[in-house]
Parts: C-alpha cells; structure tokens; sequence
C-alpha cells in the first residue's frame, strides 16, 4: 500500500478510490444523522419519530429523497440565475472539501485520508468558511426580502463565531505543537506510569465548550438557526429553493454537522482511541454521542435573538476563548519551562 | 427555585444562574428521552370511543329481517344540512319491505354534506336510522359519499339469511 501510495500514478489511484468511497460513507452517514435526529428530537419530546418507512423508519430518507428529486425545480422570475444556481452547490462542495482532510482510523495502525496536510485543521476552516458565501450569495440570489435577510445574518453570524471558533482550538495546537489532526489524536503523554494517547478535552475543557457554541452557531443549528428562523424569515436563504438544490443546502447543513461532530471527536475526544474497543468502531461511537450532543442542544434551548446571538459571540465566547488561550500559554511555559 | 426568589426578590440573576438554568434545561429533555412514548400508533392501535359516538350511520331492521324504515321522511325533514333523501312507496302483500304502510325505496344520505349531528336519529320514530361508531369514511371520489340504502342497510339476522339461502335452490 505504501509503495502504490508513493508511485506518481499510483497516488492518485488510491486518491480516486478514496474519494469514492468517503463519497458513498459520508452520504450515507447524512442520510443516517438525518433519521438520528429525528428519532432523537422525538424521543425527547416523547414520540417515535419516523418508523413507518422500512423497519425502524430505516428507509424514511429514501423515501425522502425520492419525493424531493422528483419535484420540480422551480426557479423564482427575476432572480439571479447563474449565482441562485451555483450557491446551493458552492454549499456541498464546502461540506465535503473539508472531509479531505479528516483522517479516520480503521484499525490498529491503519488509518484512512485523502489528503494528510500538515495544516489539516486550518483547510477545514478555510472550506468551511465557503459555507457562507452559498447562504449569502443564495439569499441574494433569491430576490426575496425574506432570503436577503435570512443571508445577512448569516453572515453577520458566521463571521462573529468563527474567530470564537477558530481561537477555542488554539489551546490544543499550542499543547499538541502540530496542526495536522493525526499529530492531534496521536498526541502521547506521559503520566507517570501511563503513557499513550489522552482525550485532550481534559486539557482544554473550555475549549471544548467554546467549540461546541461556536460550531452550533457556524452549521446554523437551532439555537442559532437565525438565517432561517421559520416564525420571522419564512425559510430564510431557503425560502425560494425547492427540489434538487434545496436538498443540496439540506445535505451541506448535514454534511457540516457531521463534520464537526468528527472534528471535536478528533480534537477533543482522542479519535479512534478507546480503550481496546476497535478504533472504527470507537470512532463511529464517538461520533455519534457528538451529534447526539447537537441533537440534545437541538431539543432543548429556543433559539436566541439576534442581539444576543451577537452579545454571546462578542462579548462572551470571544473574550474567553482569548482568555483560554492567555492561560495556557502561562500554564504551559510553566510546566515545560 | 420559586422559594429562593421570594427569599430574595431583587437579586439580580449571575453568570452563575444562567448557566444552572441552561443545565436543568439539558437534564430535563435527557430525563424525558428515557420515559416512554405516549404516541398512539393510530391505524393499529385506536383510543376508545364514547358509546354515544356519532359516525357512519346504520338502516336497522327488526329481528324478523323487515326494514324499520317507514318512508315517513321525519330524518330528511330534520336534517339541518338537507342531506337525506327518502323516496317512499307503499307495502303490498306480495312485497312487503316494513312492517308499516310505507318503506323507504330510496334512502341516500349525503356523506359530504353529513354533520353527524343526530337529529335523524332524534326525529326517527320507529329508530330505524341509527349512527354508529365509525370515523375511517375517507375515499376516492365524491360520488363514493353517496351512501345508498344497500350500503346503509344493515345486513339480514344470520337464521333470516339461512332461512333464504335455504329457499333459493328451490
């Protein structure tokens, strides 16, 4: 494998093939958060959830799917049609760019990228920053008040929590000393008489609580749905999609939470290290437990107003994410000397 | 929580507060996911009816497998929505469909147009119209609501049905 991987040709072979197969995991895996969350916003408000469609309500999304590609595509008179187009796919490309990078243990000393950068952490936010233009650029598009607006505060909020979001994982860089999120769960310590890989959230815990808000509020999840907060907006940038391209924003949104579900599994949670269980296995089961986290945020806290959603990431989540990072910076000069 | 605001009414709410209240809130939707869904799981399961449920209505007979109907048109009169139409005609020897002078030769109630009030019912003298206790009335086209008299019309006693099966050989 290491030989194929070198050779020029090669390279690109297993890169292709890589591709494919994270292509058909990871829809699938959306497919499959999407009747997660139904099943667990239901639990928590004491209903099933969708069970008709195949055993479990299993099939729910391609029944789902199904309906929403065969409807038509309707594009509203007046809008503009290149960018109304090209916004929902800008969208997907996004979501999925950043799985480039995200490595996934398979088994013991096998792992599974596509691409293994030394700045892994940093394409991710780079691509998932490309998220906002297909909300605003779509909002814009629409030639619809509602749309309009539902974009601005997209990018109003974007923009404020991913500085909280990029500086909450500052810490880790800093005790990790890598970017590249192999060097981050293959971090090793050594405690006295146990060494090997440690969740790092019980480094950074604050950290984790600024990536959690953050992130929450970067893939427009409820309590910080405001670009499409339904009672006040209509559908936001979703009100003139339809069809094929409103699926295609419904599968970026998904696509983001898996993504950073995986990316706080990664980073916080220690990745594919558990214990003796398998690391796929362990790696799946922590994702899981990270969404279920969003899910749980989901069913619990209505959504914000905006001068608070801009209160919070302001003067809140900001100040102590550079708080985090000040007395990190102290403890670890401290510590290493 | 509501005695420690009377203990002290002006304080104002911390950092503190907030982020207690934000963790009940967790701990309750997770206390909820563990007890158990209340849903009805409707086409398999239903909730009980009331007896004195108003749905589907029945043409009775007596047990001797006459119709009760009359043909007095009373039910038709005290329709609020007028969606009963009875045409009468009159018993003979040969035919006898009622016990009483008249039968009803046409009964057609208007299902669309039904607000299963129970007034016909009310107003039937001899309680030959009856409303039962079905609700799953949903079909394919309006004319399907038209609900005839051989749809109505519940069927012959079981020994009235042998008796003219037995009959109908010869």
């Amino acid at each position: 494998m290491n030989d194929l991987y070198n050779n020029a040709v090669g390279h690109w072979v297993v890169v292709a093939v890589a591709m494919t197969l994270l292509l058909v995991v990871v829809l699938t895996a959306t497919a499959y958060t999407v009747w997660f969350e139904r099943v667990a916003l239901g639990r928590i408000q004491r209903r099933p959830g969708p069970n008709r469609v195949g055993p479990f309500g299993l099939m729910q999304l391609a029944a789902d799917g199904i309906k929403l590609a065969l409807k038509e595509s309707f594009v509203p008179e007046k809008t503009d049609k290149l960018i109304y187009v090209i916004a929902p796919a800008i969208g997907v490309a996004a979501a999925f760019l950043a799985w480039s990078v995200i490595p996934i243990g398979l088994w013991y000393n096998v792992q599974y990228w596509i691409a293994d950068v030394n700045v892994g952490i940093l394409v991710i936010f780079a691509v998932s920053s490309l998220n906002v233009y297909a909300i605003v650029l779509g909002g814009y598009a629409s030639n619809n008040k509602y749309s309009l607006l539902g974009g601005l505060r997209s990018a109003a909020q974007l923009i404020s929590y991913e500085m909280a979001l990029g500086l909450a994982l500052v810490p880790t860089f800093m005790i990790v000393g890598s970017l590249r999120l192999r060097d981050i769960v293959e971090y090793t310590v050594h405690w006295g008489p146990y060494t090997g890989p440690i969740p790092l959230i019980l480094l950074t815990p604050i950290g984790f609580i600024i990536y959690v808000i953050a992130a929450t509020a970067e893939t427009n999840r409820t309590p910080f749905d405001l670009p499409e907060a339904e009672q006040e907006l209509i559908g936001g940038f979703l009100t003139e999609y339809s069809g094929l391209k409103f699926t295609m924003y419904y599968l970026a949104e998904y696509l983001n939470v898996i993504t950073v579900s995986a990316l706080a599994t990664l980073i916080f949670f220690g990745g594919w290290y558990l214990w003796v269980v398998p690391p796929v296995l362990a790696f799946f089961i922590k994702v899981v437990l990270v969404l279920f986290l969003y899910i749980w945020l989901r069913g619990t806290f209505p959504r914000l107003r905006y001068d608070g959603l801009m209160r919070l990431g302001w003067k809140v989540l900001l100040p102590l994410a550079i708080f985090n990072v000040v007395v990190t910076a102290i403890i670890l000069v401290a510590v290493q000397g | 929580m509501a005695e420690e605001e009377k203990d002290h009414p002006t304080k104002q709410p911390s950092v503190v507060d907030d982020v207690a209240a934000l963790l009940t809130g967790l701990k309750t939707t997770l206390a909820e996911t563990f007890r158990p869904v209340v849903t009805t799981m409707y086409p398999e399961e239903k909730t009980p009816r009331s007896e004195r449920y108003r749905g589907r209505h029945y043409l009775r007979r007596y047990d001797n497998g006459l119709e009760r109907c009359i043909g007095c048109e009373l039910c038709s009169a005290a329709c609020p929505v007028g969606c009963i139409l009875v045409i009468a005609a009159e018993n003979t020897d040969e035919n006898r469909v009622s016990p009483g002078e008249r039968y009803a030769k046409t009964y057609e109630i208007n299902m669309l147009r039904c607000i299963f009030c129970g007034y016909c019912e009310e107003a039937c003298p001899v309680q030959a119209i009856v409303l039962g206790p079905e609700y799953e009335l949903s079909d394919t086209s309006r004319e399907k609501f038209i609900y005839t008299k051989e749809k109505l019309l519940e069927p012959l006693p079981p020994d009235v049905q042998a008796r003219l099966n037995a009959k109908e050989p010869k």
